[in-house]
C-alpha cells in the first residue's frame, strides 16, 4: 500500500460507501425541509440547534409554551441557597439567533398521517420531520396528590415555581422540623437527583436549622450512585439524613396535604416540609400523539431516535425509551445531537449514519465535594450500549482534592451544557 | 495518489464488502466530538470555568492527553472514564477535528496585575516550547492562551505533584520559579485575547 494511507483508504471508502446508497428508497424525494420541534428542555433546544448549525436550509420551528425556562439540572442548589432562580433560567433568543422558529404555544396534538402539529393557539404546523422532546408527566401512583396537593407538597421536579415554592417552605420551616423527600420508583427523570437533593437539603438545614433532619421515603430497595451517596450522607450529614428504601417502610401510598403527612399503608409520617415526587411517564402530549407503549414511555429505534410507533416523528430526551441511556440533561442533550444529524441526513436523501452518545452526571453533595458518572455509548445490533471498558463512577476512595475539581468540572459542565443546548 | 494494484484491489474489495454488510461502521468525527461540547462548550469553546477549550489545539496534543487519560498517566476527574470509550482509531479523527478548528482564546477572568507580572516570567521560563504565548497548537504543548484559570491551576498542581510528568525542559524551568510566579505566569496565558 505505498503512499496509500489507512486514513486515506477509509476516507476513499467511505465515499463509496456514501454513493451506494444513493437508492435508499425511503428517503429519495424529499425536497421540502421543514422541522417542527415539540418542546423547549434541553432535548429539543439542542436538536434546533446542532439541524441548524449542520444545515441552515432546513426550516425549524421550535414550539414551547414557557419564554422562559427553568433548568432542572443545579436546581437543588436553589433549594439550598447556593444558587439563585436566574441561573438556572434560560432563554430562548440564543435560538432565535441561530435562526430557529421560536413559537411560544401548547402542542395539543400530532397528525402523524398528515404531517401536522396543532396547538392550543389554534395554529397548524406542516412537518416533514417532527422531534419530540415534551419531557415527562406524572404518574397517579400516590392517593391524594392531586393539584392542589402540589401546591401544599411541591415535586419541584419541573423546575419553575414548584422549586421557588419548596425553597420558601425550608426557610419557613422552624430548627427540629423533618423534611420528607418521596423519591419516586423507576424509571424517573435524573435517577440521582432525589439524593442529590437531600444533601443540597441537608447542607442548608445544618448552617440554619442543625436541629432537622432529612427522611428519604423511597420507593426502591437501591438507587443510583447508593455506594457513593451512603458515604456523603456519612462524611457530611451524620445522623441527619435517613434513608428507608420500599421493603423497609419506604414506599409513601397516600398524602393527606392539610396535615402535611406522608402514608407508607397505615403508617403515618407527618413533617415540616413534605416533597412528593411521584412515579413518571412521557408527558402526556406523546401519549395523545400515540407514541407511547403501554408503560407510557416512547420506544424509538436507537440509529435516528424514530418512533417505532410513528412514522416521520422522533422521540428524544425523558420522554423516550433510550436504555440504557438515563433520563438526564446530558442524555438530552447528546440525544439531540444525534437525532438531528439523523434528520438533516435523512431530509437531504442520505442514510443516517452511527450515533455515539455520552452521558456525565454530577451530583453536588457538600461544599467542595462532588460525585460524578460518565459513561459512552453506541449502536450494537441496532441497540443502543454502553461501550465495553467506558465510563463509572467516581471511585469510593477519591481524595478530597479530586471531589473539589468535581465540583467545579460540575459548574463547568453546567454553564457550558446551558451555552450548548440553548446558545 | 500513487495507488498500486495490489491497493486497488483492496479498495475494490472493501468497497464490494461496504456494500453488502454494514454500510457506514464508525460514527464520524463530528459525530463523536459534538459530545464533548456538554462540558467543553460547543465546537470546543468552553465558557469555563474549568473545562478547558478543545478548539484549536493539535491532533497529537489531543491524542497524547486521550492515551494518557486512558493509561492513568495523566490526573483526571471524569476523562480517565470517558476517554476509555473511544478506539484509537477514533481519538485520532477527534483530534484532527478539533485541530481543524481556529484556536479560540476565551475570556477568561484573571488578575491584571499578575498578568503583567506574568508576562516577564513567560518570556524567560515558558516562551521557548509554548510558542506565541501560548498559542501556537503547531508547538504541540497544547492552547494555553485565552485558556481556563483553573485548569490551568489544576495541570500546574498535577505537574508539581508529580501525578503528571512533567518534560525536562519543563521541570527545570517550573523549579526555578516561586508560587507567585508560577501563578503570575497562568494568569498571563488566561489573560491572553
Amino acid at each position: 500500500m505505498a503512499n496509500f494511507t489507512r486514513r486515506k483508504f477509509l476516507k476513499v471508502a467511505g465515499g463509496a460507501a456514501a454513493i451506494s446508497t444513493i437508492g435508499f428508497p425511503a428517503i429519495v424525494g424529499a425536497a421540502s425541509k421543514k422541522v417542527v420541534i415539540v418542546g423547549g428542555g434541553v432535548g429539543g433546544a439542542t436538536t434546533a440547534k446542532y439541524i441548524r448549525m449542520a444545515d441552515p436550509s432546513i426550516d425549524v420551528t421550535l414550539i414551547e409554551p414557557n419564554t422562559e425556562y427553568y433548568t432542572c439540572f443545579m436546581s437543588n442548589e436553589v433549594l439550598s441557597g447556593h444558587r439563585t432562580m436566574d441561573s438556572i433560567k434560560v432563554t430562548y433568543d440564543g435560538l432565535r439567533g441561530h435562526g430557529v422558529n421560536v413559537v411560544h404555544d401548547t402542542v395539543t396534538d400530532i397528525d402523524a398521517a398528515g404531517k401536522k402539529v396543532m396547538t392550543a393557539g389554534g395554529k397548524s404546523f406542516e412537518y416533514d420531520r417532527c422531534v419530540v422532546s415534551p419531557g415527562i408527566s406524572f404518574e397517579d401512583n400516590i392517593e391524594g396528590y392531586d393539584a392542589a396537593a402540589m401546591e401544599k407538597m411541591p415535586h419541584a421536579w419541573k423546575a419553575g415555581e414548584q422549586t421557588v415554592l419548596l425553597r420558601k417552605q425550608l426557610e419557613a420551616m422552624d430548627d427540629g422540623g423533618v423534611v420528607a423527600i418521596a423519591a419516586p420508583p423507576n424509571p424517573f427523570r435524573c435517577p440521582p437527583g432525589p439524593y442529590e437533593r437531600a444533601c443540597q437539603i441537608a447542607m442548608y438545614l445544618q448552617a440554619k436549622k442543625p436541629a432537622s433532619k432529612v427522611l428519604i421515603l423511597d420507593a426502591k430497595d437501591k438507587f443510583s450512585k447508593q455506594g457513593l451517596f451512603t458515604q456523603a450522607f456519612e462524611r457530611h450529614y451524620a445522623g441527619m439524613i435517613e434513608w428507608i428504601p420500599a421493603e423497609k417502610g419506604g414506599k409513601v401510598t397516600r398524602v393527606d396535604a392539610a396535615s402535611n403527612t406522608l402514608y407508607v399503608g397505615d403508617t403515618a409520617h407527618k413533617v415540616a416540609v413534605a416533597n412528593v415526587i411521584p412515579a413518571q411517564k412521557a408527558a402526556a402530549i406523546a401519549s395523545k400523539a400515540g407514541l407511547t407503549d403501554d408503560k407510557g414511555w416512547c420506544p424509538i429505534d436507537g440509529r435516528t431516535f424514530e418512533s417505532t410507533m410513528q412514522k416521520g416523528v422522533h422521540v428524544i430526551g425523558d420522554a423516550s425509551i433510550a436504555g440504557p441511556l438515563p433520563k438526564s440533561g446530558y442524555a438530552a442533550n447528546s440525544e439531540g445531537k444525534v437525532c438531528a444529524a439523523a434528520v438533516v441526513d435523512l431530509l437531504n436523501g442520505r442514510e443516517p449514519g452511527d450515533p455515539s452518545l455520552v452521558n456525565t452526571c454530577y451530583s453536588v453533595v457538600g461544599p467542595n465535594d462532588a460525585i460524578s458518572v460518565a459513561m459512552v455509548y453506541d449502536l450494537k445490533e441496532g441497540k443502543l450500549d454502553k461501550v465495553e471498558g467506558s465510563g463509572g463512577l467516581t471511585p469510593k476512595d477519591s481524595s478530597p482534592e479530586m471531589r473539589a475539581r468535581e465540583v467545579n468540572y460540575a459548574y463547568s459542565w453546567f454553564d457550558n451544557i446551558k451555552k450548548d443546548s440553548w446558545g | 495518489m500513487g495507488c498500486n494494484k495490489k491497493a486497488l484491489v483492496a479498495l475494490i474489495g472493501s468497497v464490494f464488502m461496504v456494500g453488502t454488510t454494514q454500510v457506514l461502521a464508525e460514527p464520524t468525527a463530528t459525530m463523536m466530538a459534538n459530545t464533548c461540547a456538554g462540558c467543553h462548550g460547543t465546537a470546543g469553546q468552553s465558557v469555563g470555568p474549568a473545562s478547558p477549550n478543545l478548539a484549536g489545539m493539535s491532533a497529537s496534543y489531543f491524542n497524547d492527553s486521550m492515551k494518557g487519560f486512558i493509561e492513568g498517566t495523566r490526573p483526571a476527574t471524569i476523562m480517565n472514564r470517558i476517554a476509555k470509550g473511544y478506539s484509537e482509531e477514533q481519538i485520532e479523527s477527534m483530534g484532527e477535528y478539533f485541530a481543524s478548528l481556529p484556536v479560540y482564546k476565551a475570556d477568561v477572568p484573571h488578575d491584571a496585575a499578575m498578568a503583567k507580572a506574568g508576562a516577564e516570567v513567560y518570556d524567560q521560563g515558558c516562551a521557548k516550547c509554548h510558542d506565541e504565548n501560548g498559542a501556537l497548537p503547531d508547538d504541540d504543548a497544547g492552547i494555553l492562551a485565552g485558556q481556563w484559570l483553573l485548569y490551568l491551576q489544576y495541570s500546574m498542581e498535577d505537574f508539581q505533584s508529580g501525578h503528571r510528568e512533567m518534560p525536562k525542559k519543563m521541570k527545570k524551568q517550573v523549579e526555578k520559579l516561586d508560587e507567585a510566579e508560577i501563578q503570575s505566569a497562568l494568569n498571563f496565558f488566561a489573560s491572553q485575547k
